[in-house]
Order: structure tokens, then sequence, then C-alpha cells
């Protein structure tokens, strides 16, 4: 019981702090507890009530106030329940937590699939139709944003680079508890009828809707600063943190991956929140910003939006990169292929990210003379990108593969994100996206790249530090059969979607014509395979979280520095810092050190 | 390992707050960035006659004058003179409140009959007005919080950090109004 004391006293402090800010408005304004301005001020305040609650006055508040602090030291199960400071505990925190709204986002899917098996209506209204899909779309790009950042990336950043903690370890335990309200008010939007807009909340239907969308625009913006709080810690423990000797050089791959998501994340969140503040403002003061009525452009808002939104699409493909980067050396027993060019593929998607926004709006009336310029730059993204690519087939190329469940999750990796990006060039073409915007193209391209990129990125991750998080191993057979399992019903899944975009059939609507129903059917029965994969998985890591047998402190004979201590490993990470003298993936080359660790009193590896 | 545990006991070098604080403001600087590019997007240069152009005058004056007295107390505070510390913060904080009330109180009744919210540039000079003027009060507070730290004894040469961090942050705050006050009154 006592697990749930700061959880409970957090609820009881959101709760009332959204009665007294809803209450305030309602009584000042006369109207109900509900009403959309009487909604956004509860909010609000039930925010800031949950995160006192949660744990915040005692950490916080009472420092700021000059009364002494005590923060409670707990290392049984208890402290993930808590506002801990452990950068291990939030990182699992994270993973538990997104993993979870991925399970619940999947069965949105699921459901999805079964109205879209037949044509007509069957299970749901369009409109219920539209809440299920934005809620679905909402969640997994949460879900796509920070598992690998805020799961891996907490848990393994500071483990990778040889620190305590992170830079700041308070505001690491507030980026993890700003996500519990926001999921919560995403799950009661059907409760406010629901939000159709999709999770672009393009206006003008953003601003005419039900009051769900509110919620909606609330949450996201709350998901959007612990994105920017987070992108902020990595970007300080990655510059200052860093073990003796352990160079910009020398910084594991997936490291620099979230290095140059964090700037991504730190400078182009803003946008997306200054956006959704906008239409909140539209709504709830009556301002006029996408109201060609009142002084206002509807397109100003895809632009801003945009300005974050794809950015954000680097800030889930470049850790996934980084992941997958990071595994195949280790299985290839190769020292990682241009090291150098990889990561400055990454700077040149950072960079390239901001000029390449409007290539989403070719159909949206913007000035024709946008178009060429758009193109050109989108086309340009895939050049960083190739380089990346090239530094995983060229770390593949004569090595001798282990092909373990990692390597062949990260194996499927390279073949979904080819087909994804390549399916990207006909979408950034002028004359073929004006033909495929807004089909079942569009819906195949971004999950071969998210789906098939991403979450295969975090799958291939999971497995690869499941060892090291839970000090336990997985079952290689089931990991296995789960790795071609998965691999093939995706493939099943959002392969057919590509021919039914081109024979027409429109995304974010409930039903379609007749003659696309073989394909459909397909689609659905596939999808439910593929949902299966994922509860199988979910399963296996639970059983093997519980009763695996113990693993190794390091099962792969990686280099990297987290391998090096224990599986879990302690509180303070390493009992004395390690000295870092040489190249993380210098596998099969004679007398290359990496690390000198003072409690083995030898060389790492 | 226990103290170690606890984020604030973890002795780190000044400079890593210091780089936290400098992105959180590089991050903060797109908010008004955004806001200020709306505001020419929507409705160019164009600006309501009705402005009172002395009121805008004195509040910039008065936030202008409250980061001089502001860096006055950071440099009193670093010499250890903390009665003169005291003095020039609680003069920013007082500068701070009068620059609020200047724009709530009554630069805002006033705007609304020329330009309410529902009229375009009602739409952006609100805005822009109350996210900064959101942040002045954020401002304020936290000013206050270090008052009250301050007048407890908790700061002085070597150990400042809660002074400087706060004062940089209204510092910030006062650079974009020098953005703002410009693209909402003297543009033409």
């Amino acid at each position: 019981m006592r697990a749930f004391f700061p959880i409970g006293r957090g609820l009881l402090g959101g709760g009332l702090g959204y009665l007294i800010g809803a209450g305030m408005i309602a009584a000042l304004r006369g109207q109900g507890l509900t009403a959309e301005p009487a909604l956004a001020v509860g909010y609000g305040l039930g925010l800031i009530g949950w995160l006192l609650g949660v744990g915040m006055w005692e950490v916080w508040v009472r420092e700021w106030l000059g009364w002494p602090v005590h923060q409670e030291e707990d290392r049984s199960w208890v402290r993930y329940f808590r506002f801990t400071t452990d950068h291990k505990v939030i990182g699992v925190q994270y993973l538990v937590t997104f993993l979870g709204l991925m399970l619940v986002a999947g069965l949105l899917a699921m459901l999805m699939r079964l109205e879209l098996m037949r044509p007509g209506l069957q299970l749901f209204s369009r409109n219920q139709y539209n809440t299920v899909m934005s809620l679905h779309g909402i969640m997994m790009i949460a879900v796509a944003v920070a598992t690998i950042v805020g799961g891996l990336g907490n848990y393994l950043v500071p483990l990778m680079i040889g620190a305590r903690d992170m830079a700041f370890p308070r505001l690491n335990a507030l980026s993890y508890w700003l996500v519990p309200p926001a999921a919560l008010a995403l799950l009661s939007t059907p409760w406010l009828g629901g939000f159709d807009s999709g999770w672009t909340a393009y206006p003008p239907l953003s601003e005419a809707n039900a009051s769900g969308q509110v919620l909606f625009n609330l949450a996201f913006i709350t998901v959007g600063l612990s994105s920017i709080l987070g992108g902020l810690n990595f970007l300080t423990t990655i510059a200052f943190l860093r073990a003796p000797g352990m160079t910009w050089s020398r910084l594991p791959i997936f490291v620099w991956s979230i290095f140059a998501t964090s700037i991504l994340s730190l400078i182009a969140t803003q946008f997306v929140a200054v956006a959704l503040l906008m239409v909140l403002l539209d709504r709830i003061l009556g301002t006029g910003f996408f109201d060609p009525a009142r002084g206002g452009d509807p397109l100003l808002y895809q632009h801003v939006f945009w300005f974050y939104s794809h950015p954000a699409v680097y800030i889930m493909i470049i850790p996934a990169f980084g992941v997958i980067l990071e595994i195949l050396p280790h299985f290839a027993r190769k020292p990682l292929f241009a090291y150098r060019w990889a990561v400055g593929g990454f700077f040149g998607i950072v960079g390239l990210s901001f000029l390449v926004w409007a290539h989403h709006m070719f159909t949206s009336g913007m000035p024709s003379w946008l178009h060429a310029p758009f193109m050109a730059t989108t086309e340009l993204i895939s050049v960083p990108t190739g380089l990346i690519f090239l530094s995983a087939l060229g770390t593949l190329w004569q090595g001798r593969l282990w092909l373990r469940t990692p390597m062949l999750v990260a194996l499927a990796f390279l073949a979904n994100f080819l087909i994804g990006g390549v399916t990207g060039i006909f979408l950034a073409d002028v004359p073929t996206d004006l033909h495929l915007q807004d089909t079942y193209f569009v819906v195949g391209h971004f999950h071969y790249t998210i789906l098939g990129g991403m979450i295969f990125a975090l799958v291939a991750g999971l497995y690869y530090w499941f060892p090291k998080i839970s000090g336990r191993m997985y079952n290689e057979r089931l990991g296995r059969i789960h790795a071609l399992w998965f691999f093939l019903a995706f493939q099943a899944t959002f392969l057919p979607m590509f021919g039914l975009g081109l024979y027409g059939m429109n995304r974010r609507v409930a039903d379609y014509p007749s003659y696309l129903a073989g394909g459909n059917m397909l689609v659905s029965m596939s999808a439910f395979v593929l949902g299966a994969s994922f509860v199988f998985l979910i399963a296996h890591l639970a059983y093997a979280w519980a009763r695996g047998p113990q693993a190794a402190d390091n099962p792969w004979r990686a280099r990297t520095l987290e391998w090096q201590t224990t599986s879990p490993p302690p509180v303070e990470n390493f009992p004395i810092l390690p000295r870092v003298i040489g190249d993380p993936y210098g596998y099969g080359v004679p007398g290359s050190p990496y690390a000198w660790i003072a409690v083995a009193g030898g060389e790492g590896e | 390992m226990s103290a170690l545990r606890e984020g604030h006991a973890i002795a780190v070098p000044l400079r890593v707050p210091r780089f936290g604080l400098w992105l959180f403001l590089l991050s903060e600087s797109m908010i008004f960035a955004t806001l200020l590019s709306a505001r020419f997007i929507l409705q160019g240069t164009y600006r309501p006659a009705e402005l009172n152009q002395a009121l805008g005058l004195a509040i910039t004056l008065i936030l202008l004058t409250s980061s001089f007295t502001a860096n006055r107390a950071e440099i009193a505070i670093a010499h250890g003179k903390t009665s003169t510390f005291l003095r020039n913060l609680l003069a920013t904080i007082i500068l701070g409140i009068l620059f609020l009330i200047g724009v709530v109180a009554v630069e805002w009744p006033e705007a609304m009959h020329f330009a309410p919210p529902s009229s375009g540039y009602g739409t952006v000079f609100f805005t822009m007005t109350g996210m900064h003027a959101a942040h002045v009060f954020s401002g304020v507070v936290i000013l206050s919080l270090i008052y009250r730290l301050g007048r407890r004894g908790a700061f002085g040469p070597g150990r400042m950090w809660g002074v400087e961090g706060a004062v940089k942050y209204w510092h910030f705050v006062d650079i974009v109004w020098v953005f703002f006050y410009p693209a909402l009154y003297l543009v033409r």
C-alpha cells in the first residue's frame, strides 16, 4: 500500500487543483466544470497539484522555501512508484509506462482494422472512428518520441559515458512525472466528445469540434514540456559528465544519436507548443490566429506545426539509428564503419530537418513557388540518411555475423527502413505527392519508418539491453521466433497499404469503396497477427524478468562501458569511475583496449 | 552513496547548471520568436493609432531599470554586501510588479476598446503581452523566493548560483521585451 502513497497524494493534489481551477472559472463565468475555459485552467492547476503531490514538494519546493529537504532513501521496488531521481529507475519508469501506452494505442489500431475489415460502417460511427484514429495517432507519436530517448536513453546514457547520474536528476524525475497526467487527459477525451482532428489537429476543424480537443492540446503541450526538459538534461549530461578520457570521438554512437536528438527536442518542441496554444486561445479567448474572419490564417498553423513536427520524426528515428548502429558492431564483431560520417549524418539531419517542413503542405494551397525549394531540401535529407545507412551496411560487410535476437531485429530494421525511405521519395516529389497525399500510401510510408524503423529499433534495443536492465536473460529461442513473427506480420500488414493508397484509398476515413475490400481484409488479418506479436513480446519479457535465468554482466562480450559494470548496475553505476583510453568499437583490432575499470583491476573488453 | 543519490547533493561545477540555464533560455526564446513572426505574418506592420505610447514607453523604461537593479543586486552579493543585495533585489521586484500593473491593469483595459482579442491586432497584441507578462510574473515569483532565501543568509560570495540564475532569467525576460516593444508599438 505504501507504494502507492505518492501517487495517491498526486492524484489527490491533481483532483484538488482541477476542482479549484475549474470551479473558480465556472463560478466566474457561470458555466459547468467541463466548459472549455474551466477545463483549461483546471488542467493547469491540476497538473501543478499532481506534481506537488507526487513528490516535487519534498524534493524541490522545500528547498526553494529554505526548509530542510529530507528525501527518503528507498531501495525496494517501491522506488519505481516514487519521485525517484536515479536515472536507471526513471529509465525503467519510462519504458514500462510507454510500453503500456503502446499496447493501449495498439489495441486502438486493432479496433480500426476491425472497422476497416469490410466496407461500410460496422463498429463505429464516423466520428467515433476519427476519435479512435486520433487517439491511436497521438499516443503512438508519444511512444515514438519518448520510449527510446526517455527509456533506453535515460537508463543507458549515463552508464555509457561513465557518469553517476544525469546532470539534473530532479529535472529528470519531473520529465517523467509530467507524462501520467497527459496520458490520463488523452484517455479521458472520449468523455468530452472525443477529438476527430487527428494528431495534427489542423484548424479550422480543431477550433470547431468537441471539447476533447482542448484536453488533447493540453496533453500534447505537457508531453512536449517533458521532451524539452529531457533534451536539456541529455545535452548538459553528455557535454559535462563524461568519464575521464571519454573524448567526443570515443562516445558510443547511441550517445551521439541522443545528443543530436536532444538538440531537436530542445529547440523544435516549443513551436508545436505555441501552435497548440494558439488553437486554445482561439477556442477559449476568441482570438483569431487561424480564423480568416478575424484576421487569421489557417495555413499559419500548418507552418508552425510542421516546423516542429517534421523535426519530430527525426526525434523518433535518429535514436533508432543510434540503437541499430550500436548493436551492429557488437554482433558483427567489427569496428563501426565510418563512425565520424555517421555522426556527421546525425547532424546533417538535424540541420536539414528545419528546412523541409512545407513538404507536408504541397496540397494545402500554399504559394506554388514554395514547392520546388521544399522538394529539393527534402530530397537532400537522403544524403545524411544515406551516410548512416551506409555506415550500417559497411559494418556488416565481411563481418562475422552473430545472429542472436537483437541482431535479427536490427537486420529487419535495415530492410524496413530501406522500403520506408524509398517510398518517401514519391511523397517528397511534388508531381507524385499530389496524387498520393492523404492516401494509404502515406500511411504505409510512415509506418515503415516509424513502426518498421523506430519500434523495430526499440525492440532490438530491448532484447540487447534486457540482461543489463533486468539482470536476467530472455529465452533465445522464443526471441528468435518473435523476431521472425514480428517481421513477417509487419510486412504483410503494411506492404499492401502502398497498393491500397495507389488505388485511391483515403486515410482517416472509416469507410472505403468496395473494390478495395480484398486488400483491406488482408491488411486487417495481418494486423491482428502483428498485434499479437506485441502481446507475446511483452509477456515474454515480463516472464523473463520474473523467472528468467541470471544474466552475465556482459553476455554479448561488448566493449562499451555499460557492460563493464554488474547487471543490473549498482546505484552509483561504477564503484570507481572508469577511465577511457581507446575506441569503443575496436572489435578484432589487435591490442585495442577501451577502458580501465578499477574494480576489475584491468582492461575493459 | 546515500548522499550521492540525492540529486542536489552531487557536487557539480557551476558550468553545468549555467549551461542548462542557457539551453532553457534558448528553448524559451523559440516561443517568443514564433509569436513575433506570427505578428508580422498576420498583421504586417499595422498598428492601431490609439495605442498609449506614453504608457508603452513608461513600462519599457521600468523594465529596463529593473534589469539594472538586478545586476546591482548580483554584483553586491558577489562582494558579500548583503544589505545592498537585498535592497536592489527588492527594487527589482517592485519594478517588476509595476510593469505587470502597467500591462495588465492599465494597458489591457484600454486596448479592449480599440483592439479586442477577437480583432486581428488584438490577437497578436494580447497573446504577445500576455505570454511576456506570464514570464515577468514567474520572474517576480522567483526573485521573491530568492529574496526570502537571501534574508535568511542563504547567499554569499561563491554560493550565489540561485541569485545568478534568477537574475539571468530576469535579463532574458527583459530582452524579450526589447524585441516585443518595438514590434507592437513602434513599427510603421
